[in-house]
């Protein structure tokens, strides 16, 4: 069946991939990417969410909301847009992984929504008990969200088709560690004093729960999942780099290089999903043993959607570039959030 | 059991119905905003910048709002409606992609500046912030709307079958994004997203003016607002009109239950009015005992733009699967009334304007007090044509709705999700409420500005106001 249209085909993108790229395998390393800069992003504000619980005063709780503040709306939006590019350039594996995992993924979505929602109305109100229930809401929003998450990628690559297994909770577990490292190392570049000396140690244990689950998960999953090759180079490599970029994460800490500290645990959240993504390939669901180029859409929707992300990626990183610099520096003690 | 093809539609239709008031308040408030960022940078008068400042604050919350319900949308295709994604990703989902990268970025990252960084960045970078956030509302319009005007009026596109699972494949992107909807679509929502916004402002300010509060920060925000709803309001409904025809000749089955039109007939007169006259009869709004009034000839009229004997054909020559035809016929009838009445509104105000008595006149201030959120209400009574009419089809003529859900789903499941939509939606609304008659009652600016002009300037080197 076709349709009204007798309009004629831009030919040249419907022949062949644009330059002759292997663009499924480009846009299978790009999805994992772009969920890595969520993870990466988003990860230092579910992070300062957990850290949250530890401030016992005003001051300094809005003092973590405001290092946040600003950045966080746009952070999300890597998520939305991870959403958007496996709907369209693998609309099969997007389909399939999604409602396999119907709950899991209603599971994220509230707890998102409590995390998005819980700063902005803890500011609306100054009266106590109000503020306790936000607060709240708010911590436990920014620890379930990285932790579904962390499920749903385990699920994912361990091709779980039940709600969870050992291995996928553990690799939740490992996903909320992380992102506390991740938080108190962005809190130790964005706040000066009390906040930054007090939450440094905690993003250090963090660091080693988390290497110490990853593993666990791996060794774990692996048993059950057996082209989950632990003892291969990549993976190795990758699990080699992330105990180095560890080590460096404490020892800068320590050292005040705060900087340096942040680039090594944002140098782990991309170990983290290269690790998944090579673990994956050649497959992209292995619950169904659906392969990438199975799941790729036609040339032409391939040609275009990678001309419209070659054009917007750069500018999108250019808008994050101009935000973060609008706001540099870290937070003052009597800086607020709203 | 719970059939979890009910369940899904009935989840969809909520989480929808919810999602769309945020992005109607933040797509009409982007123009009010930039035009008030505008005009406190040009002439540095208090009012406006007092009017930036407030409005602002309900944009960012409504964002948020809107940012976390509508993940939930784009979650759902593949999670409820995973037979859907598997068929029309391919041309469906490039636009959700799109719509990520050139619409929500831009918005997300400028709205920190917008509402964080009056003080940090300059004019320039400000005056940007406020246009880019205000392009990023309206361009993530542009996109969903282009993945939904395809689902009524598919162009563009092949259709095969891989594994007994049909399969829509890109073949003239120009036809299929510039599908025939989509410009009567986008301009029908745009104008009805400010004109609801427009409704919001008068009617806040009403409400001020009503109780003797009435700064110049209301003032100015009653007159802004009546201005813009002057403009909108008829401009919606001779645009709607059009539409209906369009609508007629592209979707005919909808057209007919928006008629309630069962038998095929020339010259078809158009029911304004079909009250039953047996309760049972609400659902059936063509039931023999209604007290009907009727304009001979006009639906004719309408469908054929311009030929009172056209046929309109009836449903009962059509699919047998039809559309509820009562939720159709009396949503549109609904939003028709209720656009006619914001017409009704905005030229009794504007009468008043011009005898100067604005601000005068009680039942006036009443009457924009109680239209206040009417708008935002009629925009769910047109979605709800447009969605509900659309059935029984998912994509018109290709794919059936119950065909799109996802198969594995289980009626259980499909029903938890569903209660707690319904839990967790309602709260979130009455929350947004709080916040919003919160912000109003405490944050808007209640004593007059103290000064027009910033003092710190010598008079020589202010612009002139304009
Ligand atoms: C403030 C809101 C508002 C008002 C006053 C009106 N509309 Fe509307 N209408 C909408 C808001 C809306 C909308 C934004 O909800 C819809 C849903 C989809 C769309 O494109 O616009 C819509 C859809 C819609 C459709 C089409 C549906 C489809 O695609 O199937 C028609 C034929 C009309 N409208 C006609 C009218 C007429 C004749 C009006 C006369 C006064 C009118 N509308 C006023
Ligand atoms: C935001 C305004 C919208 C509202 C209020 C709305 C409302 C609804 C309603 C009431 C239904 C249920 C119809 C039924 O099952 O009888 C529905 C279904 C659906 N809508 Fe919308 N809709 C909106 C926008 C959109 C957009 C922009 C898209 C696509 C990009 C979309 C895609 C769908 C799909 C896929 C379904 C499920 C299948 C179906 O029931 O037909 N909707 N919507
Ligand atoms: C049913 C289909 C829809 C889906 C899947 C959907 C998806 C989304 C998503 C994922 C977001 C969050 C973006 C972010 O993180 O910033 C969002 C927000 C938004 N959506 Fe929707 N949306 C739908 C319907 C609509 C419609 C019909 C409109 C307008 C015509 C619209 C306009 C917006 C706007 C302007 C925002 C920004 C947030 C806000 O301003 O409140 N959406 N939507």
């Amino acid at each position: 069946m076709t349709n009204g249209s007798l309009a004629t085909v831009p030919l040249a993108l419907a022949e062949g991939p644009l330059l002759g790229l292997p663009l499924d395998r480009l846009w299978f390393g790009l999805v994992f990417a772009v969920f890595g800069t969520f993870l990466f992003l988003d990860g230092f504000d579910f992070g300062v969410g957990a850290l949250f619980a530890t401030r016992r005063t005003d001051a300094e709780r809005e003092q973590l909301l405001a290092a946040i503040g600003p950045f966080w709306d746009g952070n999300e939006v890597w998520l939305v847009v991870f959403g958007g590019m496996l709907f369209a350039v693998f609309p099969e594996a997007y389909a399939v992984l999604f409602s396999r995992h119907y709950l899991l993924m209603f599971a994220i979505l509230g707890a998102l929504i409590v995390r998005g929602l819980a700063p902005e109305m803890y500011e609306q109100r100054h009266d106590e008990t109000w503020q306790r229930w936000w607060g709240r809401a708010f911590v436990a929003g920014s620890v379930a969200s990285p932790f579904f998450l962390g499920v749903f990628a385990g699920n994912w690559l361990f091709g779980v088709e039940s709600a969870a297994s050992a291995a996928s909770l553990l690799v939740g577990l490992a996903v909320v560690a992380l992102t506390v490292a991740d938080g108190a190392a962005y809190l130790g570049l964005k706040t000066r004093g009390d906040v930054r000396l007090e939450t440094r140690p905690l993003g250090h244990l963090a660091q080693i729960a988390y290497l110490l689950l990853a593993v666990a998960a791996l060794l774990v999953g692996s048993r059950s999942s057996p082209y989950v090759a632990i003892g291969s180079a990549p993976t190795l490599g990758l699990l080699g780099l992330t105990v180095l970029l560890a080590v460096v994460h404490v020892i800068a800490g320590r050292a005040g290089r705060h900087y340096l500290a942040f680039v090594a645990v944002a140098g782990q959240v991309y170990a983290l999903v290269a690790l998944v993504a090579t673990l994956l390939f050649p497959l992209i669901d292995p619950a169904s043993g659906l392969r990438i180029e199975a799941a790729v859409v036609s040339t032409l929707a391939l040609n275009l959607t990678t001309i419209g992300a070659t054009v917007l990626l750069p500018l999108v990183v250019t808008y994050f570039v101009v935000l973060y610099s609008a706001f540099s520096g870290p937070v003052d003690e009597g800086d607020n959030y709203a | 059991m719970i059939d979890p093809v009910i369940a899904s539609r009935l989840q969809f239709a909520v989480t929808t119905i919810v999602h769309i008031i945020f992005p109607v308040m933040s797509m009409g408030l982007a123009p009010f905003l930039i035009y008030f960022t505008w005009k406190e940078i040009r002439t540095g008068e208090q009012v406006y910048e007092q009017l930036r400042t407030f409005w602002t604050k309900i944009f960012a919350i409504s964002f948020v709002v809107g940012t976390v319900t509508g993940i939930v949308l784009e979650f759902e295709f593949g999670t409820n409606f995973a037979a859907f994604s598997t068929t029309a990703g391919e041309l469906f989902g490039g636009p959700l992609a799109i719509e990520g990268m050139m619409a929500f970025m831009l918005e997300a990252t400028f709205l920190g500046i917008f509402v964080f960084g009056r003080d940090r960045v300059g004019d320039v970078l400000y005056m940007i912030s406020a246009v880019a956030v205000g392009l990023g509302t309206w361009l993530s319009a542009v996109w969903i709307l282009i993945a939904n005007s395809w689902m009524q009026t598919p162009r563009g596109y092949e259709l095969a079958t891989e594994n007994g699972q049909p399969i829509v494949t890109l073949v003239d992107p120009i036809a299929a994004y510039a599908n025939p909807r989509f410009p009567w679509m986008f301009v029908h929502m745009q104008n009805a997203a400010v004109l609801s916004v427009a409704l919001f402002l008068t009617g806040t300010a009403a409400y001020f003016v009503w109780t003797n509060r009435d700064t110049e920060f209301w003032r100015k925000t009653m007159k802004i607002g009546l201005a813009v709803l002057l403009v909108t309001a008829p401009f919606q409904a001779i645009h709607g009109d059009a539409y209906g025809r369009h609508v007629a000749d592209t979707q005919p089955q909808k057209f007919a239950a928006m008629e309630a039109q069962y038998e095929t007939d020339s010259t078809v007169a158009l029911k304004l009015l079909a009250v039953p006259t047996s309760l049972e009869d609400i659902t059936d709004p063509h039931a023999d005992d209604l007290f009907v009034v009727e304009i001979p000839f006009v639906a004719s009229l309408l469908a054929s733009g311009g030929d009172p004997g056209a046929t309109i054909t009836g449903l009962n020559d059509m699919d047998a699967e039809r559309p509820p035809v009562a939720i159709v016929f009396w949503a549109f009838r609904a939003m028709v009334g209720l656009g006619t009445w914001f017409i009704v509104l905005a030229f009794w105000g504007g009468y008043r304007w011009l005898q100067g008595t604005l601000f005068e006149d009680d039942r006036l201030a009443i009457a924009f007090v109680g239209s206040s959120v009417l708008g935002i209400f009629t925009v769910e009574l047109g979605w709800i044509v447009t969605e509900v009419g659309r059935q029984p089809w998912v994509i018109q003529d290709v794919m059936k709705t119950h065909a799109g859900v996802s198969p594995g789903l289980s009626g259980p499941e499909a029903l938890t999700t569903l209660a707690g939509f319904v839990g967790v939606y309602t709260a979130l609304l009455v929350l947004y409420w709080y916040v919003v008659v919160r912000l109003i009652r405490e944050d808007a600016p209640t004593a007059p500005p103290s000064s027009n002009r910033e003092p710190t300037v010598p008079e020589e080197v202010v612009p002139s106001d304009d």
